[in-house]
């Protein structure tokens, strides 16, 4: 299960529906072990296309390295879809490299750049398979 | 000295779980033969017919290894290399 805060949650909604109809991308850190996405950090979808999102490799060592230097890891990997629904790719599973994290989609193509509910859908991918989880969004995570 | 090569989780299982080994050689893809010799099947991870796979990001002193040569990098003693998989999907 995916448990996330309300502002994390709005934030990364309002990234999907700024950045559509390219697919918007980022991470929320947290600390190393804990499960808790508390730091939403917004990448640049160095691909800027409606059907791919990567991150910039120099952007991508750099993210790595403050995580790094914070004891923290990827807690949750997010993108959006913007024309279908929020549910991996063949391609989003084969290249998921993050066998801990939580991959969070989140599909605009109903309302796109507007307001409106979106889809928002947590999965692990490990080995190339795909299991989805529940996402519970409460108003702030509970304390460790 | 040697060089440190700094493994992500998703390779690690072929470091026993380390999150950084030792290597040595004196171009990337000598380093990628040294480190295959002591962790074997990471090579394969990494290289795919003679060339880096393209979602495999590897860098060599904070540069990524596609600017500055690719498997011909030079590497010397006390080069810190970090390889990271691509984040990125469809």
């Amino acid at each position: 299960m995916l448990t996330i805060d309300q502002t994390t949650y709005d934030g990364i909604v309002a990234h999907a529906k700024r950045d559509h109809p390219d697919e918007a991308c980022g991470i929320v850190a947290g600390p190393e072990g804990s499960d808790r996405p508390v730091r939403l950090v917004e990448m640049v979808n160095a691909a800027g296309s409606p059907t791919f999102y990567e991150f910039d490799s120099t952007e991508l060592l750099a993210l790595y390295k403050e995580m790094w230097d914070n004891d923290e890891e990827p807690v949750v990997v997010y993108h959006s879809h913007t024309a279908t629904e929020a549910y991996p790719s063949v391609t989003d599973i084969g290249l998921a490299g993050e066998p801990g994290a939580h991959y969070v989609l989140v599909s605009t193509r109903e309302h796109g750049n507007n307001d409106g509910p979106v889809e928002f859908r947590s999965y692990r991918i490990v080995d190339g398979e795909v299991t989805e989880e529940e996402v519970t969004v409460v108003a702030s995570l509970p304390t460790p | 000295m040697a060089i440190e090569v700094r493994i992500p989780t998703i390779l690690r299982t072929y470091t026993g779980g380390e999150k950084a080994v030792d290597a040595t050689g004196g171009t990337l893809s000598a380093v990628i033969d040294d480190l295959e010799a002591n962790h074997p099947g990471i090579k394969e991870r990494l290289v795919d017919n003679g060339d880096l796979r393209r979602f495999i990001n590897i860098y060599v002193n904070d540069e990524d290894v596609r600017f500055i040569g690719g498997l011909e990098a030079e590497l010397k003693d006390g080069d810190q290399v970090v390889v990271l998989p691509a984040v990125a999907g469809g």
